[in-house]
């Protein structure tokens, strides 16, 4: 189990930092490619939203440089990185990513987006094929995690999430939300939940600007909306009082002046942006003119964390689940190790023992079929019973460190060999290919007999 | 009596008083019931107060102190309509102190200051206090509501998760509620300034632009034109509505302690 895990999120880093190291989705498979490239690195994969940045890998030696790769990558300073980074090794990365995946490290706790983005990450690193058995054993393991963690406990029920908070606060400045208006910005996932959310208060209309008009369309039908072309944001953006806004743009789409432009034209009645795009879209200038309140991610998430409390004792359920889960997938890996030793062992010994019952035959001549069943029934029991404790060291031992020197010694005190090589498993072939030609003519006295 | 029923109201007040001062600080539904309680208990009170004085027979209505003791019960009546419309009683952070201290004035002090030694025209009189006083309550109003609009954004801007729990009530509400005091005090203050003027020529037969409460009030009638006039040609609200707001009703109180100097004629100098 030599994951590693590097990255920063919404509590270890400010969004300044974030926004830098974001990468963008068309970008991700070469920085997929690249990291599983890096020396020391097996496979690797990344995800990048717009709280979190981290590198989930699989390593040579349990200690790759990945430090080195994103200072290399992002061109950052130690300095201005590494304070804010973390690092997980095996059973920590492993709980970490049945964490994120669970929404546990979420923003909001218990939202259900993040699972939807790791298996997009997934499915990139998958595609460049710098996923492969040993992170997708990982992750194959993690993907289930969320649902026991969202049915067995309140941690994703409360109806606190970012765009609930959106609607809350919309409501500290505009009262009712009856007859407002909501622009969207940029269609996505998130912007359409919060839209819901407010559309569910009684906001009016809704109008969606998208680069890709087609998508802008969709979206507007969706919530009976108007599609707008992108070009003429500006010029319209005014007629909404609340605009959420996500676009994927480098820089800030939304400067002083145009909040200028909107106060005026809508005669100073204010103007609510929630942008939970990362880097951010309106710009820290234009939040600051009278009557404009622009709430970032971050402030979203400032205001969540005070409910945040309240599910305290939800959230340590919740984490016993994932140290349970974290268990049993560790307990899987040890397994995988002792299962062919396991297996060679059972062929060993029944090889031994198809031996000794034929040499038996070939002494004594032909079995009655009481006879046979009593042969077989005392030379199975005294094989399981042989057998019986060896297993059980084997499986206990998966468990612990020490499971390799117990296969070890196992697979010394029998000569067993690797599986497929050993003269065992040949000598099986053997002895049940004569065991079932002779076994037609004991059927048949067997039910003379009878 | 008529004093002893606004000691009353007066101590009621101070409750109300209290409660301005932990407000905004502590969120508390139960003081803020307390408070509310206790203001109507003081408007009881307050109102046997006026009635009474009025059926003295010789209640001398343009006397400052009474004057006062009107100023703050039209306020409360403002504050009371603004409570059974937007169930808020944040307004009564910047209400209660004023209130408190008009009637503090009126029923401590009680040497009347006479206004005008001989009216001829008591009915004009009257209209005129009560319409002046109702737009000077109405100003109180929105004064308060635009410096709680100003803390409001405030918090808004700072972000601070508290702005959620926070015991005001929304931006656009509190803006609601200054704007539609204004609107509705414009009218009250205009007619009572007219009243007065033709209360004034016809005790002394000219109105004399010179004199400092004259001029003070027409200063202050000015400022709320223009209060009005920007908030509906451009919607000015926060900062710059607070200022004005602030203007506007620090010119009505230079007028209203002009009361005070009128007589002698030697505020205009200064």
């Amino acid at each position: 189990m030599r994951y590693q895990l590097i990255g920063v999120n919404h509590k270890s880093a400010p969004l300044e930092l974030r926004e830098r190291l974001a990468i963008p989705e068309s970008r991700l498979p070469d920085v997929c490619r690249d990291l599983s490239t890096h020396p020391g690195i097996e496979e690797g994969m990344i995800i990048s939203t717009c709280n979190r940045v981290e590198l989930v890998t699989h390593t040579a030696n349990g200690s790759a440089d990945l430090r080195g790769f994103l200072h290399d990558h992002f061109h950052l300073t130690g300095e201005e990185l590494d304070a804010h980074l973390y690092e997980f090794r095996e059973k920590d990365a492993v709980r970490h990513v049945f964490r994120v995946a669970s929404s546990l490290d979420s923003m909001v706790v218990g939202e259900a987006q993040i699972l939807g983005q790791v298996k997009e990450a997934y499915a990139t690193a998958r595609a460049v094929g710098s996923v492969r058995s040993q992170l997708d054993q990982l992750f194959t393991r993690a993907f289930p995690v969320p649902k026991p963690v969202r049915s067995e406990t309140a941690v994703g029920s409360s109806s606190v999430s970012i765009a609930s908070v959106a609607v809350e606060l919309a409501k500290k400045i505009f009262g009712t939300l009856q007859g407002k208006n909501v622009f969207i910005v940029g269609a996505g996932k998130m912007s359409e939940l919060a839209a819901r959310h407010l559309m569910a208060h009684g906001c009016a209309s809704i109008f969606v600007a998208n680069r890709t008009y087609d998508r802008a369309i969709g979206l507007a039908q969706k919530f009976n909306g108007q599609a707008i072309k992108f070009d003429d944001l500006y010029s319209n953006c005014d007629r909404a009082d609340i605009v959420i806004t996500s676009t994927g743009a480098p820089h800030a789409i939304f400067r002083r002046e145009h909040g200028e432009q909107f106060l005026a034209r809508r005669k100073n009645r204010p103007m609510f942006f929630i942008d939970i795009a990362v880097p951010r879209d309106v710009s820290p200038e234009m939040a600051k003119l009278d009557g404009i309140f622009a709430y970032d991610i971050d402030d979203l998430q400032q205001a969540v964390s005070s409910h945040v409390a309240d599910r305290r004792k939800e959230a340590e359920l919740a984490e016993a689940i994932i140290t349970s889960e974290v268990e049993r997938f560790e307990a899987r890996l040890h397994t995988q190790d002792v299962v062919p030793t396991i297996v060679s062992l059972q062929d060993h010994l029944e090889t031994i023992r198809q031996a000794e019952i034929d040499r038996v035959r070939g002494r004594m001549g032909p079995l009655t079929p009481d006879q046979e069943m009593a042969v077989e029934a005392l030379t199975r029991g005294i094989i399981n019973k042989v057998m019986h404790t060896p297993i059980t060291t084997l499986k206990t031992a998966a468990r612990e460190a020490e499971a390799t020197t117990v296969i070890d010694v196992v697979r010394r005190l029998f000569n067993l060999r690797e599986k497929g090589k050993g003269p065992a498993s040949q000598a099986n072939e053997e002895s049940s290919g004569k065991k079932g030609a002779e076994a037609a003519p004991l059927n048949q006295s067997r039910s003379d007999g009878m | 009596m008529a004093l002893l029923w606004l000691r009353f109201a007066l101590a009621c007040y101070f409750i109300g008083l209290i409660y301005a001062f932990f407000a905004l600080r502590r969120t508390s539904d139960l003081f803020s019931r307390i408070a509310l309680h206790a203001a109507s208990l003081g408007m009881v009170f307050h109102f046997v107060s006026l009635v009474e004085l009025f059926l003295s027979g010789h209640v001398v209505w343009a006397s400052v102190h009474n004057g006062e003791s009107l100023l703050a019960f039209f306020s409360m009546t403002f504050f009371m309509i603004i409570y059974a419309i937007y169930q808020t009683t944040a307004p009564g952070v910047v209400v209660f102190p004023i209130v408190f201290f008009l009637t503090f004035v009126a029923a401590v002090d009680q040497q009347p200051v006479l206004l005008t030694a001989f009216v001829q025209h008591k009915g004009w009189l009257i209209a005129h206090i009560i319409l002046i006083f109702t737009g000077y309550a109405a100003l109180v109003l929105s004064f308060g509501a635009s410096l709680l609009y100003l803390l409001q954004e405030r918090r808004l801007k700072a972000k601070k998760p508290s702005s959620l729990i926070s015991f005001l009530p929304a931006l656009e509400v509190i803006d609601q509620i200054g704007y539609r005091s204004l609107l509705l005090g414009f009218p009250f203050m205009t007619l009572g300034l007219i009243t007065g003027s033709v209360v004034a020529m016809s005790t002394y037969g000219y109105v004399d632009f010179k004199d400092p409460k004259i001029l003070l009030s027409i200063l202050m009638w000015f400022v709320y034109m223009v209060m009005v006039f920007t908030r509906w040609n451009s919607g000015w609200r926060g900062r710059r509505a607070a200022v004005l707001a602030t203007f506007a009703f620090v010119a009505a109180v230079v007028a209203w302690a002009a009361n005070y100097f009128s007589t002698i004629h030697r505020f205009a100098a200064s």
